[in-house]
């Protein structure tokens, strides 16, 4: 029964399912880009979530409007050679649909296999995966943790590009954040910057060159 | 006869305050410095205003041990490069803490006073220039009016920058392109260079052994690491020193002297051990743009009260309220409005009762906002709790990427230190909350600590339990061979570290060259300031 089975036995069982994955999925058949892109764009899609790009989108969940990870390129910064994840994506991706599939068997859900296990996830049990994957120890959660947090880097400084030209084409993380735009010749000056008011009194024994005594 | 190694007077670890200052100080006397860098040289023209991978991380790492990220610098001029340049002294009374040692942890004789003279020289050498109210940025402004309405006072925070040149552009991480931060490569290097002392970017450091010729005491062995890409040696060599001067920073310093033990015949069991991440406690609010128009009375533009978080100078206010000598130790703390760039935007929490804290659809609306924000950094009294494992097999940790390094430093705080992170959380809260200003929220990101002031580790002390350095910064029982960066700081100091760092290096110069000098070296014990 599957509640008493060990979860070391669980997840064996989900990696055994999601092996078989590519065969029950030949290239022909299969709906989305590539199992690899498809699972890395739907974790970075729970980490910063977004409006689906199109009717029937199944990667992006559209938990929420506006733009996400998907659209801020977190594909582009998993694979940039500065970032040096690449190597390790096809490991990621199998423990990601590994512990999906888990789920799925713990929770009686069943996955659609037209599209890989984590894909097949709608958007609160996608995040409880990750959830689990972020709660290990030691090195393989520093690795989860990298994952999550390229994520964020996409959206949030568009990393895998100069700020400059980003925030000029619209970025879509950079513009969501309100990101400033630099000057004509692509620095960032600020003449206004304060308010020039004394805003409080100073510390009765602030010493004279304007340190704590 | 061809040497089979290079020798030197004096040979200098690190080129961040700890290595420049007394490299300037023992050049200018007359010895023969060379200073082996493990990053990169970069100037003005090298800095990028970019958050691409593969630029700043040329310059910065982000090192990831147990319990605690660390960010630190990795080029010439260390971390005074990429530093917010924050130049503070510590107040009189961390030099009077006991910790949980229960005895003082400086060495006697060292208090603020004592060290006044030597924050002095470094202040004018720098130099250090004082914000008034007009040259804070508008989150130092905002930060300041919420302490005046909750009561408290709050000062422009003194920075090593040139007020006049700087452009406000809030880049300081990336180094400045308009050298208007004034770092190591602006006075203590190019002063040091113009005597003759010789800097080698791109030397890795990997132990040190005592040497066997006569009249050299040490042997320092290095790897010349690859340009693009440091997980790649291109290289390798010796050099042989009557001096050595260790100061590849916290995170690097204490791990050098461990590998060296075997080289050395042995070091203090005290090395990689009490360190200390300055008691950091990194935290922010989100801002009602209304009410800081209506209780604060701000506004910025017409309708517009801040929305200016990225705007600025990172650092421009701090209430000293909490430095009072009067509290308890450990509920003594700065509070200080400090910006920290997009990269660290995976750390805040959103604050909403439900899972996850910090990544999901609150916290994509958090950030939304993120002109609003307002980062906070409250430096407490820490524990010196933390202590570094197991040795990688080069360098000072495992670089797993450009910028990304795994580090074997364990850093769990104490029921000490979260009293600390406690009653500092609280002020920050009562002071962003009162009057709905903003909301307060924590900055884990599923990580206790984030400090960019790694400290102690090889610190200086009267007890040799429990400090690796006597008062003069030489390792026990290792004569030539002193420790003048920040893992030689005792404990934390509720500011930001550099000026005490660079006033300590100052201080411990003149010792130095007396020892040169008890070799037979002709080295002036003391010199004028760079420019003096
Ligand atoms: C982003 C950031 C902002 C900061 N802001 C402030 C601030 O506003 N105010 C403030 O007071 N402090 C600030 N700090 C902290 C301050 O910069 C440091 O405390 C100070 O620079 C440390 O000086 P140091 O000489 O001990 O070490 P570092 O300046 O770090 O110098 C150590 C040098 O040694 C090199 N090195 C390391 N290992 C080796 C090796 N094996 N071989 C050869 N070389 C090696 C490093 O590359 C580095 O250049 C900030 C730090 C950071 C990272």
């Amino acid at each position: 029964m599957i509640p008493t089975l060990s979860r070391r036995r669980l997840l064996q069982t989900a990696a055994a399912a999601v092996a078989v994955l590519p065969l029950v999925t030949p290239d022909s058949a299969y709906a989305g880009t590539s199992i690899q892109r498809d699972t890395l764009e739907a974790f970075a899609d729970t980490v910063v979530p977004g409006a689906k790009r199109f009717a029937g989108d199944r990667i992006v969940a559209g938990a929420t409007a506006g733009p996400g990870a998907v659209d801020a390129g977190a594909w582009l910064l998993y694979n940039d050679p500065d970032v040096g994840l690449a190597v390790a994506i096809p490991g990621l991706v199998a423990a990601i649909n590994a512990e999906a599939a888990a789920y799925a068997l713990t929770h009686r859900t069943l996955l659609d296999v037209r599209v890989p296990p984590f894909v097949a996830l709608d958007f609160d049990a996608r995040t409880a995966v990750v959830g689990q994957l972020l709660r290990g120890s030691g090195v393989v959660q520093l690795l989860w943790y990298a994952v999550a947090a390229m994520a964020m880097l996409a959206f949030h400084t568009a990393g895998h590009l100069d700020t400059a030209a980003a925030v000029r084409a619209g970025h879509p993380g950079l513009a969501w954040l309100g990101f400033p735009l630099p000057d004509p010749d692509g620095i960032w000056r600020f003449p206004d910057f304060s308010y020039r008011q004394e805003l409080a009194a100073l510390h009765p024994l602030t010493t004279n060159t304007g340190n704590p005594a | 006869m061809s040497a089979i190694c290079e020798r030197t007077d004096v040979l200098v670890i690190g080129t961040g305050f700890g290595g420049a200052i007394p490299a300037y100080n023992l050049a200018a006397g007359g010895a023969k410095v060379i200073m082996l860098e493990r990053g990169p040289e970069l100037g003005a023209a090298d800095f990028t205003q970019s958050l691409e991978i593969g630029g700043y991380t040329r310059i910065v790492d982000l090192i990831q041990g147990n319990g605690i990220q660390v960010v630190a610098g990795n080029c010439v001029g260390g971390s005074s490069v990429v530093y917010f340049a924050a130049s503070l002294r510590a107040p009189s009374f961390v030099f009077e803490r006991r910790g949980s040692a229960g005895r003082r942890l400086w060495p006697s004789g060292l208090t603020r006073s004592a060290l006044d003279p030597w924050y002095d020289r470094v202040e004018a050498t720098i130099p250090v220039a004082q914000q008034s109210w007009d040259d804070v940025p508008y989150a130092g402004g905002v930060w300041a009016a919420a302490c005046a309405n909750a009561g408290h006072t709050c000062n422009p925070v003194p920075l090593a920058v040139d007020l006049e040149h700087c452009t406000n552009c809030n880049w300081m991480l990336n180094g400045c392109r308009f050298d208007a931060k004034r770092s190591m490569l602006l006075n203590y290097l190019p002063a040091a260079r113009a005597h003759g002392a010789q800097v080698r970017p791109l030397h890795e450091v990997q132990s040190i052994a005592k040497s066997l010729t006569p009249g050299y005491r040490y042997r320092v062995d290095y790897t010349v690491v690859d340009a693009s890409d440091y997980r790649i040696p291109a290289g390798a060599g010796s050099i042989e020193a009557k001096v050595v001067i260790v100061a590849a920073g916290t995170m690097g310093t204490p791990v050098i002297l461990k590998r060296s033990g075997l080289g050395l015949g042995s070091v203090p069991s005290a090395v990689g051990k009490y360190f200390s991440p300055n008691g950091d406690r990194v935290s922010m609010a989100v801002l009602d743009e209304g009410a800081v128009g209506n209780v604060l009375g701000l506004e910025r533009a017409p309708g517009t009260a801040y929305e200016a978080f990225p705007i600025g100078k990172p650092i421009g206010s701090m209430s000293y309220d909490y430095l009072d000598p009067a509290r308890p130790e450990f509920e003594r703390f700065g509070l200080q409005q400090i910006y920290f760039p997009a990269i660290t935007n995976l750390l805040p929490e959103d604050g909403t009762p439900a899972a996850p804290d910090w990544y999901g659809v609150d916290k994509k609306l958090l950030s939304q906002r993120w002109r609003s924000w307002l980062t906070l950094l409250a430096m407490t009294e820490d524990d010196n709790e933390g202590q570094w494992g197991v040795l990688p097999p080069t360098g000072n940790f495992l670089r797993v990427a450009s910028s990304a390094v795994v580090s074997s430093l364990t850093y769990q705080p104490n029921a000490n230190t979260r009293r600390g992170f406690a009653a500092s959380d609280a002020a920050l809260r009562s002071i962003i909350e009162k009057d709905g200003i903003g909301k307060h929220l924590d900055w884990v990101g599923g990580q206790p600590v984030l400090s960019a002031h790694p400290l102690a580790s090889c610190r200086l002390g009267d007890d040799p339990a429990t400090s690796a350095l006597g008062p003069d910064h030489q390792l026990r029982g290792h004569a030539g061979l002193f420790v003048t960066d920040g893992s030689a700081v005792p404990t934390s100091l509720t500011v930001n570290p550099s000026l005490t760092i660079a006033a300590l290096a100052e201080r411990a110069s003149p010792g130095i060259a007396r020892f040169a000098r008890s070799l037979g070296l002709d080295v002036a014990a003391s010199v004028p300031p760079p420019g003096g």
